[in-house]
């Protein structure tokens, strides 16, 4: 069985696997990190968002075979020790505006919002806003997208600029 | 039996929360204190105040509605509610209902907290196996978890108080109207003071024995009930933490997931390829079972390849010859005849098409289950476990006492998980495989075999002269909804024993959630259904977004014909009682503000689960908006349409309990009327929907919700029953209808299917139903963002 291995929240991690086992599987059913959630398998709901190389990608989508051995893969559950605190900024803001219903798709949204911030900021003196948020895919079932955009709007106020790690 | 119509004025002198019910509770013999409570005598609650005006023919919902009947189904065997008070000074309780999101164990820790005088972070509250004893009490549904759970949960919470301050006052010789309680610590005016915990196995009762009621705290101290409370389970749920049942780590539970049919209720007539596929990477099982072929993997990728690679031969199911346009055919002749209109008077009719909707929460059907010869335990989000676990002993043929059936936290569920099909799919792979199973449903499996609310057609019919309407008829037709879960029972029991006629399942839920809003002389609303054996269920509501919709959408069109503004009819035509709403939102909302052509305001009223509400809404159509883009766009359809700006929600609630959360069902409620108005439904094809991811079933996405939605509430002055009524389910029927009124104003043409796209030329090619999943991409690291 072929050996793959990646950076996983900061640890270097290796499984057997074949190499077009998706991501998501890895970490859930191998790895068993489940934070990530499955909610579609086909890149469409996002909620097994998560970050590599400090950029948002639905891991559904990614055989693991994709990865390098550098690549920094960070998960809901390493989001925190990225700004070196217990809980990152976003979720703080999250918390703060009671957003999570029934809490599924959430780890998912939290990861989208980060890069989605950090996106809008490539733009000069920009920050996210509406237009933006406009275009975030997530789905949320419960329909929680009102406390959403508050959260990701604190949150990104105070998520430090320049905090995310380069590609 | 008891009645209803005992008391003609509402017990307004009734201390809180008792004079019309006698509680007993019991101290349980156990290591710490363990209290319960149980209910028992009789149930006399008053009528409602007489509608002032022209009065309709009264609906049976005015009277007595779909929360009462609940809840007083579950009042003769709401025993054994606990509470239990350990050493760390943490209150426990094992909640019979479940979370999927609504947040009632949120709501029930609040009520604890409350009585107990704790803080609410000491207050635990987890998910109670199945317990078949609990009969009705174990049921999620309806809205009224909190309506029906928190007065013997308030009882049990206070006579442990009450047993901690008696103990604290032996102790130390001092009498117990001495001492007070805050934040879990009793303190006697000498100084001394003691923990909860400190007191929990001294006031631990030796042997079980039954207690009265002590007083309850009075309203006007709460410090906790009707303030802003964060979730209790909001910090799992925002690290990752929460452990949803795909989440478990049970030993040796693989993945699983099943090939089902290209139709639904399609039967297997061969597997052609098992044992090639059983030789595939990381496959350990493949096997037949009653929904199809279930194949067992080493991951669920794997699972997703064997799927795929199974080749299957299917026998037809019994709806394999129908599609969206046979099925409206069926509806609309089975639509009961309207009477002739009265002479001389005008009349409009209209038909209003609603077509399915899926329930698809976002965790789709995960359940583990690990069968042994002689027991089974199963984990699963059922929001009706007691049925789900008799169901299962009986399918694997076992004892129903060698089942153990775990109630898990869902993912959402919006009627789904009032079903226990992916518990049972789990139950019988693993019985087959001889080993532990974590199952998966794939979302094309929720979308096209999961459940879904049914295609429905109201034909509505006014008939007016001058500015009189003369009657109002509505007359619904349904394809039939699902209450085979057992809720049907407990409704149609609850209406024989309220002597409301022989009604069937559905009638009986028609009748009681479809009340008379405006005065409009001859009202009749009658359920027709027809018996197509689709999975359906209740979708966040069961009849009422649909009914109410046509009913609005009629009532603007009573307002045009007499020349008014729709506001001004629906204050001089609507009962009394909902003035408040409607003023209120049209004071908050701008009604009749100055808006560009294509953009418009509608507005809508329902009452519903103890409380009034109003919506007023903004939307617009101008094509500028309605063909915008969401960047990147997505490979699949998407649709973006007429877009809601603007949201005004008012309520004058029965008595919220938990003002935060009720907010967030109400938004969520809202964006769910949006998504059945606007987006949200399922094609049906030759048996089964075409729809199989979120980019083809189109709930709202933040492209189409609203940036503004306010949600206000006027003070608590429906309280006659003094208890909270529910909120999961509130906002859906009069969002959908101010969104179709607010349509229908700024295009000028009335809308009469929902959701209004769904006829345009379909957005997406729909996935082949062989193989019956589609393989997961490969592309993700090209669109990381």
């Amino acid at each position: 069985m072929p050996e793959y291995s990646f950076k996983l929240n900061g640890e270097q991690v290796t499984v057997n696997v074949p190499g077009n086992v998706r991501l998501l599987w890895v970490l859930r059913d191998i790895l068993g990190v489940t934070g990530p959630k499955y909610g579609c398998g086909l890149g469409v709901c996002q909620a097994c968002t998560s970050h590599i190389n400090g950029k948002a990608v639905n891991i559904c989508s990614v055989p693991v075979e994709q990865l390098k051995p550098n690549d920094e893969v960070v998960t809901i559950e390493g989001l925190p020790a990225t700004v070196g605190k217990d809980l990152h900024p976003m979720q703080e803001a999250w918390l703060k505006h009671d957003v999570a219903q029934c809490g599924y798709c959430q780890p998912g949204q939290i990861m989208a919002a980060v890069a989605h911030v950090n996106k809008a900021r490539k733009g000069p003196g920009r920050e996210i806003d509406d237009d933006d948020m406009d275009n975030i895919r997530n789905i949320c079932r419960c329909g929680t997208y009102q406390r959403i955009r508050a959260a990701i709007k604190d949150g990104a106020e105070n998520m430090p600029r320049g905090s995310r790690p380069n590609p | 039996m008891t009645s209803h119509r005992a008391s003609p004025e509402p017990d307004n002198s009734a201390p809180e929360g008792t004079g019309r019910r006698q509680f007993l509770g019991y101290l349980l013999a156990a290591p710490t204190l363990v209290v319960a409570t149980r209910l028992i005598g009789d149930v006399v609650d008053p009528p409602k105040a007489a509608a002032a005006g022209l009065p309709p023919t009264p609906a049976l919902a005015d009277v007595y509605d779909l929360s009462d009947a609940l809840t007083d189904a579950t009042r003769p065997t709401a025993n054994l509610i606990t509470v239990e008070v350990r050493e760390d000074g943490t209150i426990h309780h094992a909640s019979p209902v479940s979370e999927n999101g609504q947040g009632i164990t949120t709501a029930l820790a609040m009520v604890i907290a409350e009585e107990m005088s704790v803080p609410l972070q000491r207050v635990k509250v987890t998910l109670a196996d199945a317990r078949p004893e609990l009969l009705f009490n174990q049921l999620t549904g309806g809205s009224n978890n909190l309506h029906a759970k928190s007065e013997p949960l308030r009882i049990a919470a206070a006579i442990a108080r009450e047993q901690m301050m008696t103990t604290a006052a032996k102790q130390w010789g001092v009498s117990r109207n001495d001492l007070t309680v805050r934040d879990g610590v009793i303190r006697h005016p000498d100084g001394r003071s003691a923990d909860y915990g400190s007191l929990a196995t001294a006031a631990a009762a030796l042997t079980t024995t039954a207690v009265a009621t002590p007083p309850l705290k009075p309203r006007s101290e709460y410090t906790i009930i009707g303030t802003k409370q964060d979730r209790i389970d909001a910090l799992e749920m925002v690290t990752g933490r929460k452990t949803y049942a795909g989440d478990l780590k049970i030993p040796g539970a693989l993945p699983t997931m099943v090939h089902r049919g290209p139709d639904i209720g399609a039967t297997i007539k061969s597997v052609e390829n098992r044992d090639e596929v059983a030789m595939m990477p990381g496959v350990t099982d493949v096997g037949v079972i009653t929904n199809g072929v279930a194949v067992r993997a080493q991951t669920f990728g794997q699972c997703i390849d064997a799927v795929r690679a199974l080749k299957v031969k299917w026998h037809p199911g019994p709806l394999a010859n129908e599609s969206d346009d046979t099925v409206l055919k069926k509806l609309k002749d089975a639509t009961i005849p309207m009477p002739p209109a009265p002479p001389g008077a005008k009349v409009l009719e209209f038909d209003f098409v609603n077509y399915f909707n899926s329930n698809t929460p976002l965790e789709t059907g995960f359940a583990v289950a690990d069968v042994r010869s002689d027991s089974a335990e199963i984990w699963y989000a059922s929001k009706i476990p007691i049925i789900a676990l008799q169901e299962i002993a009986q399918r694997l043929g076992l004892p129903q006492n060698a089942v153990t059936f775990h109630v898990v936290p869902g993912g959402g569920s919006f009627g789904r998980r009032l079903f226990h099909d992916p518990a049972m799919d789990a139950a019988e792979a693993s019985q087959l495989f001889g080993k532990p199973v974590r199952l998966m449903w794939h979302r094309s499996d929720d979308f096209r075999h999961g459940r879904a609310h049914p295609m429905a057609v109201s034909r509505v019919r006014a008939t007016y002269l001058g500015d009189q309407v003369l009657s109002y008829m509505q007359h619904h037709t349904s394809v039939k909804t699902d209450f085979g879960h057992g809720l049907g029972e407990i409704i149609t029991g609850t209406l024989s024993k309220q002597e409301l006629g022989n009604l069937s399942v559905a009638e009986g839920i028609y009748q009681l959630t479809t009340k008379t809003f405006y005065n409009f002389g001859l009202t009749e609303s009658l359920l027709n259904e027809i018996p197509l054996p689709f999975w359906t269920s209740s979708m966040r509501n069961v009849y009422s977004p649909n009914v109410r919709c046509a009913q609005e959408l009629m009532v603007d069109q009573l307002a045009n014909a007499m020349g008014k503004d729709p506001l001004e009819f629906r204050l001089a035509y609507g009962k009394s009682e909902y003035h408040p709403v409607l003023r209120k939102a049209a004071e908050l909302g701008e009604w009749g503000r100055k808006l560009p052509d294509g953009v418009a305001q509608g507005i809508a009223i329902a009452d519903e689960y103890k409380h009034r509400i109003c919506t007023l809404v903004e939307i617009d159509c101008r094509p500028e908006t309605v063909n915008r883009e969401v960047t990147p766009a997505p490979e699949e359809g998407y649709v973006t349409g007429p877009r809601v700006t603007k949201v005004t929600v008012v309520v004058e609630p029965a008595h919220v309990y938990d003002p935060n959360g009720f907010e967030a069902q109400l938004q969520g409620g809202t964006n769910d009327g949006i998504a059945i108005a606007l987006t949200f439904s399922n094609h049906i094809k030759d048996g089964l929907p075409l729809e199989g991811s979120w980019d083809q079933g189109y709930y709202t996405r933040q492209w189409n919700t609203p940036r503004e939605m306010t949600i206000h509430f006027l003070p608590n002055t429906y309280d006659e029953r003094r208890t909270p009524g529910g909120a999961g389910e509130l906002a859906v029927a009069p969002a959908m209808a101010a969104v179709a009124c607010a349509y229908a104003h700024a295009t000028g043409t009335m809308p009469t299917e929902f959701p209004i796209n769904h006829n345009n030329e379909l957005p997406f090619h729909p996935f082949p139903t062989q193989p019956p999943m589609p393989q997961s991409h490969t592309d993700g690291l090209d669109h990381a963002y």
